[in-house]
């Protein structure tokens, strides 16, 4: 069984159509990468996975269970959808970290809010919060920022602020990970040790999907690739397939705008 | 007439009353401000309508008039309440024009700081899983603080000085005192409250310092 199942997402904003009938599955420990111009709706997509935008028909499944349904308003309860975001992780193309909070503070801090809720939290309070300490260390010393724990965000490169948030978002172990445009904002010279790092969670099998205009990246780090072009699927398929042997004009014309570049 | 020190220590006694109004003011208008601030953003539309057409009656009007009929209103509309007599009615009635006045005023500085903080501040916490209200007390809140330390400390400096107003009701604030000692012919204590307002505000004006440098370990 597929691990997401994504069935005819369609989104509109005003009378613009920025998803058209999307869809596509992911299996567990497959990394998907997302290609296509700006405006063909990769991030959207990505920000209906998150619930961040509500589709307005279709159906998003994890591991079978039906998680959005668009004509079924019981499952876009507000309650609810906070459980079901859990997830989805993502890591957003401007980090978004909390500057008020150091390294570790912005890994911990979901989880000690989430721990609170637990019927134990009171009396396992400190033992507890030593749990999530060691946790966060963890992520961090994978993604190689150990030394930067008691930092603030402004302290720290772009890239190493992109790291953090790998870490941030990998701390609620989300079924899937989503990265929008993780390297989009950094200087080139920054790009290699985000890219450095998502490589190594893909060889790790984390389920993943990229969207990303890092098309040697994407070319060498995923499973499966889709092309977007106008809110579509245009072409999908192994990297080797979409990259190496196009079948649609679109896509090829996208790619050589690339090659030439 | 009274000698120097007698003086002073009757416009220190009234200057009391000035400080006493500064404080409840800011105790009860801050988080009032923050609750009309809410108001004033809110989705349904008549609340968010209703919040703004009284933010903006309370700052469109004179404090001094808000002072008068929020003290003779009751009276002269023969309402069942009344203010008590006497001193303390006086200066309930005036804690509470400052108190609706103030927080209109702050709570337009709080929009304005709450809707300055990026969305993706708030999406990166909905997508960690955290409620909307967390949201706003964990991750949002003090990024706003730190932005609006400074026209919030604009409007504490004029507050102090405000106070002053309180005399329209007949409360015996400093400069209502001093002019007792004017109409008499005595000049000099009503340029002496000057030196009171001063020194409060100097002090203020540190204390804001330091809260800017205690909020400068973060960059929103």
């Amino acid at each position: 069984m597929p691990i997401l199942e994504v069935r005819d997402i369609e989104k509109r904003f005003g009378t613009l159509q920025v998803l058209k009938k999307i869809d596509f599955s992911l299996e567990k420990g497959e990394t998907l990468a997302i290609i296509g111009s700006s405006g063909s709706g990769k991030t959207t997509l990505l920000r209906c996975l998150n619930f961040l935008e509500k589709p307005d028909r279709g159906r998003i499944l994890v591991n079978g269970e039906v998680i959005f349904d668009a004509a079924d308003p019981a499952t876009q309860r507000e309650s609810e959808v906070r459980r079901k975001r859990l997830h989805f992780g993502l890591v957003f193309q401007n980090f978004n970290l909390f500057p008020q909070y150091t390294v570790l503070k912005n890994v911990t801090l979901a989880l000690e809010l989430l721990a609170k809720e637990r019927p134990d939290y009171n009396q396992n309070k400190k033992a507890i919060l030593e749990e999530i300490q060691e946790k966060a260390k963890n992520l961090l010393s994978q993604v190689g920022l150990l030394d930067k724990l008691d930092y603030y965000p402004h302290m720290i490169s772009g890239g190493q602020q992109q790291r953090v948030a790998i870490a941030r978002a990998l701390a609620l172990e989300p079924d899937i990970l989503c990265f929008d445009e993780p390297t989009s904002a950094l200087d080139p010279e920054l790009t290699g040790e985000v890219l450095k790092v998502i490589k190594s969670l893909a060889e790790r099998k984390t389920t993943m999907i990229i969207v990303t205009h890092e098309m040697d990246f994407a070319r060498d780090v995923s499973d499966r690739v889709i092309f977007m072009d106008d809110g579509a699927i245009i072409e999908q398929g192994t990297p080797e397939d979409v990259f190496g042997n196009p079948r649609e004009e679109r896509t090829k014309q996208f790619l050589s705008r690339y090659k030439s570049n | 007439m009274d000698n120097f020190a007698v003086i002073i220590s009757r416009l220190s006694e009234s200057f009391l009353l000035n400080c006493r109004l500064f404080a409840l003011t800011l105790v009860f208008s801050l988080p009032l401000g923050l609750v009309i601030a809410f108001g004033s953003m809110s989705r349904f539309d008549p609340l968010r309508w209703l919040v703004r057409t009284f933010v903006w009656i309370i700052r469109g009007t004179p404090l001094m008039l808000q002072l008068i009929v929020i003290y003779f209103g009751p009276g002269l509309m023969n309402m069942a309440f009344n203010w008590p007599s006497g001193n303390s009615g006086r200066f309930v009635a005036a804690t509470v024009a400052f108190v609706i006045n103030y927080a209109c005023y702050f709570s337009e500085i709080f929009r304005g700081g709450i809707e300055s903080i990026p969305k993706g501040q708030y999406e990166a916490g909905q997508v960690l899983g955290m409620t909307k209200k967390q949201v706003f007390f964990h991750v949002i809140l003090l990024q706003v603080v730190k932005r609006i330390l400074p026209p919030v400390g604009n409007e504490v400096i004029t507050l102090v000085k405000d106070t002053a107003l309180a005399r329209i009701i007949a409360n015996k604030e400093i400069i209502m005192m001093a002019g007792e000692y004017s109409s008499k012919g005595l000049i000099w204590p009503l340029f002496a409250t000057g030196l009171y307002f001063l020194a409060f505000v100097g002090a203020l004006t540190l204390l804001l310092d330091w809260c800017e440098k205690k909020l400068g370990y973060f960059r929103t």
